[in-house]
Order: C-alpha cells, then sequence, then structure tokens
C-alpha cells in the first residue's frame, strides 16, 4: 500500500474525527451552560440533581459512557436504538458538557461580587447585569482552560473506536491488521498533532482579541 | 420638610447586630458624612440606602413619600426603581473593565431608557436617545476632568482617574442622593485629593450626598453635617464644628484622639 493510498483512507477516518469534535463542541458549549445555572440553582434539590450528575459523568470513563449509550438502551429494551456514530457524538456532548459546566461555574465565580453591586445601583436587571457586565468578563477568564478541554477532546475522538466507529485511529488500526504495517499507526500523530496545532494558534488568536484590556 | 428620613434601621447579619436602630434625616443641598471606626456599622447604613442590604426593620422617606418599609415586600422591579434615587460611589471603584470610559457612563443609561422602556422605540428614537446620552455622558466627564480618557480602558487608568470616571457614571443616572463608600480608601494619598476636589465642586453645585469616609478633614471642612457611628448606633451629631469642636461622647472623644493621633 502506497504513501498517497494510506494518506487517502486516514483522511477518511479523519473527517469522521473532525465531525466528532465539531458536533461535540457545537453540542456541549451551550448544554455546558445549562448545566452551569442548574448547579448553580438556589433550589437545593435542583443544585444536588446536578451536582450528582456531573460527578457521574466526571467520576466515569468516557470510553464506557460511550459504550452504555450505544448497548443501553438496547439492553434496557427500551425499544430505541442509536446509530453508532451517534451514539458517540450523544455521550461526548454529554461528557463534555459537564467539563465545560464546571469551568463555567469557576470562570463565573470568579467575577468579582462588586461588578454584580455595580451594576444593581445602576438599576440594571439581574439578565442585564449577566449579559452586559459578566458574560464577556468570564469569557476571557475561561479561554485558557477551555483550550485545555478542547485539545483533549481532539484525541478523545479516538475513544469512538471503541464501538467500531471509523475514526482516524481506527483506520489506521484496519490497515495494520489487513495490510500487516505497522507504519500508519504511527503517521496519524501527523494528523493529530496538524489538528491541535491549528486549534491552538485559534485559540491563541482569541486569547488575544481579548486580551486588549486587564482585569 | 427633610429630604430624606431614615427611621428605626435595625441589620442583622446572622448572629451579630450590625446597624442597632438608626434615625437621620437631611436636607436637599445637604452633605452629611458618616465617621466610624471599621465594624461601626456605617457602610451598611449606606448599603441599606442603596438596598445592596435589605433592613430587617425601619423605614426610609424621601420627599415625603415612604420608599421603603420593612414591613412590605418588594418586588424586583420595585426595588430596582427605588435605588435609581440613589447612587452609589464604591471603595473599589467596580468600573467595567471590558467597557471604555465613555461606554462605562453610557450603558446603564441606554439600557434603562431604550432596554426597559415601555413604548416600542423607533431605531431612529433609539439612536437620538443614545447620542444624548453620550452627550450627556461627555458633559459628565468633563466636569470631572476626563475629556481626554473617553476611549481609554478603566485599566489604562490611575485609581484618581477610575474613581472619578465612577463619579460620572454614578451621575449619568441623576440620583437623588449620591452616595459615597470610602470613595479615597483604595487610593495612593497622592490621588486622593483629586477625587475630594470632584466631591467638593459637586458640593458648591448643590448636590445632596452621603459621604461615608476616613478623611476627618475633608469630612470637616466640606460636609454640612456630620455622624458619628459606633457599634451600630449613632453615638454622635451635629455640624463638624460640634462633631470635631465639642464632641459629647466618650466614644467620639476617643475615637477623634485616635483619628488625630494618625495624622501627627
Amino acid at each position: 500500500m502506497s504513501f498517497l493510498e494510506v494518506t487517502a483512507q486516514l483522511a477518511n477516518g479523519f473527517l469522521t474525527t473532525l465531525l466528532i469534535f465539531g458536533v461535540t463542541l457545537v453540542g456541549a458549549i451551550p448544554l455546558g451552560l445549562l448545566i452551569t445555572l442548574g448547579s448553580m440553582s438556589k433550589i437545593p434539590p435542583v443544585k444536588w440533581i446536578f451536582k450528582i450528575f456531573v460527578w457521574i459523568i466526571r467520576g466515569t470513563p468516557l470510553m464506557l459512557q460511550i459504550i452504555l449509550v450505544f448497548y443501553g438502551p438496547g439492553l434496557m429494551g427500551l425499544g430505541v436504538k442509536f446509530d453508532r456514530l451517534m451514539a458517540v457524538i450523544l455521550a461526548f456532548i454529554i461528557n463534555y458538557a459537564c467539563y465545560f459546566s464546571e469551568i463555567y461555574r469557576g470562570g463565573i465565580e470568579s467575577i468579582p461580587k462588586g461588578q454584580y453591586e455595580a451594576g444593581q445601583v445602576l438599576g440594571m436587571t439581574k439578565a442585564q447585569i449577566f449579559f452586559k457586565v459578566v458574560l464577556f468578563q468570564v469569557i476571557k477568564r475561561i479561554v485558557p482552560p477551555m483550550g485545555n478541554e478542547i485539545i483533549t477532546l481532539v484525541k478523545d475522538t479516538s475513544l469512538a473506536r471503541v464501538i467500531a466507529v471509523v475514526e482516524l485511529v481506527k483506520a489506521a488500526e484496519t490497515i495494520v491488521s489487513l495490510k500487516s504495517l505497522i507504519w500508519p499507526l504511527f503517521y496519524v500523530g501527523a494528523f493529530y498533532l496538524l489538528f491541535t496545532g491549528i486549534v491552538t494558534l485559534l485559540l491563541n488568536y482569541a486569547e488575544k482579541k481579548l486580551n486588549y484590556y486587564q482585569g | 420638610m427633610a429630604l430624606l428620613e431614615v427611621n428605626g434601621i435595625f441589620k442583622r447579619f446572622g448572629k451579630t447586630e450590625v446597624l442597632k436602630g438608626i434615625d437621620f434625616s437631611m436636607e436637599k443641598g445637604e452633605v452629611l458624612a458618616i465617621i466610624g471606626s471599621s465594624g461601626s456599622g456605617k457602610t451598611t447604613l449606606l448599603r441599606c440606602l442603596n438596598f445592596l442590604e435589605t433592613p430587617d426593620s425601619g423605614r426610609i422617606v424621601l420627599n415625603g413619600d415612604e420608599i421603603y418599609n420593612a414591613e412590605n415586600k418588594y418586588t424586583d422591579r420595585e426595588i430596582r426603581e427605588k435605588r435609581l434615587n440613589f447612587g452609589l460611589v464604591f471603595q473599589s471603584f467596580n468600573l467595567f473593565p471590558q467597557y471604555t470610559v465613555l461606554r462605562n457612563v453610557c450603558l446603564a443609561p441606554e439600557m434603562m431608557r431604550i432596554n426597559q422602556s415601555e413604548t416600542k422605540l423607533t431605531r431612529a428614537d433609539k439612536a437620538r436617545i443614545k447620542s444624548e446620552i453620550a452627550e450627556n455622558a461627555r458633559g459628565l466627564l468633563a466636569s470631572v476632568g476626563l475629556s481626554e480618557k473617553l476611549m481609554n480602558y478603566p485599566c489604562e487608568l490611575s485609581g484618581g482617574q477610575q474613581q472619578r470616571v465612577a463619579i460620572a457614571r454614578a451621575l449619568a443616572m441623576e440620583p437623588v442622593i449620591l452616595c459615597f463608600d470610602e470613595p479615597t480608601s483604595a487610593l495612593d494619598p497622592e490621588l486622593t485629593g483629586e477625587v475630594l476636589r470632584v466631591i467638593k465642586e459637586l458640593k458648591d453645585a448643590g448636590r445632596t450626598m452621603i459621604l461615608v469616609t476616613h478623611e476627618m478633614g475633608f469630612a470637616r471642612s466640606a460636609a454640612d453635617k456630620v455622624i458619628f457611628m459606633a457599634d451600630g448606633v449613632i453615638e454622635e451629631y451635629g455640624t463638624p464644628e460640634e462633631v470635631f469642636g465639642s464632641p459629647r461622647s466618650e466614644k467620639t472623644i476617643s475615637f477623634l484622639e485616635k483619628s488625630l493621633e494618625n495624622i501627627t
């Protein structure tokens, strides 16, 4: 198998990797905010339900969660069954939303009380204070930790192969077993490096853009 | 009739009683200084007037209208409207770091007049209101000596300049009474003068103000009336000459002696 053929096959797997990555981000970023609001709720039962949920999701392996989402509904006789890719994306969105929610919570709690009070004495509503005063400052503060998670997500996508979704690593493994070639497996490292490199540049750009003020 | 009447304000945090029955009144155009050691309740009193704290009992009467009575329940919206009678300048400025100086001053008036407007505004209306607000903000910032800094961000200003922006921001909401919570305590000594000068100018322009401060000299020269607070009560009340010149209470005398020691 030539280098070009291997590259073409890996590129095919890479598209799936990209898809998992992109859809997870689009789903988990807003879902995370919802979980944050829940876990910061002033109603104790709501708060505890969300806190326990986050504990379970963060406390168990993502690989296990993928398997559970894929096989779970069938085993419980629910009559629904997710498509493999669908199951992977669902598990990823829930898992990452929980991690994001904790980053958001940290960011929101790091904003000084004085910012809320300044908004209050100027007659702003709670929503106005959140959206016009606090939110932007939170975004600035959470870009670095979010960057960490996003880069981890790039590589976590390889867990999808546990239910036979042909992403990048699975594509390489297929070549390894069918063609008895080992080097394609190492070659996938280059794909990940390129991908995380681009993501890093984008994150640096965002950080720089937000750095027009201090504090 | 007094502009502001405060009757029987009590406030406790958990088991600590911070305010134990505060009564005072003030006239229009008066400057009232509140002095006292840390923990005497002076900041809490100011925060009660701005509805950042809810008094456990007592009432607040402004211009003859009872705007607060601890026996009544108020909605968020009502509190928001009542609170606008008072402006507050914080010790730590609390400017919005992501906005320019001009935007810091315009933001709240715009939200009040545009986003919270009862009637539907046309695009032209909005543009007109915005330019009115910006015009007014420029005027206020000029009056605190910051015309050159309109497009700067708070982090690019000195503490004294930031506090002057905060004063302009509070004035933009046209409060009946402007309150200051230790406005110079977070400033380097050489920067307090510029802030005190602005407060003095506001007094000369006839603005009604309540000033919680540690600057005894300033309280003495700029205030019309002085309240000395200790342990959650008003220990002494009178003109600066009375309070500083011939204090009657033991606590006032010992507080003033200690404060003067620090100066010399």
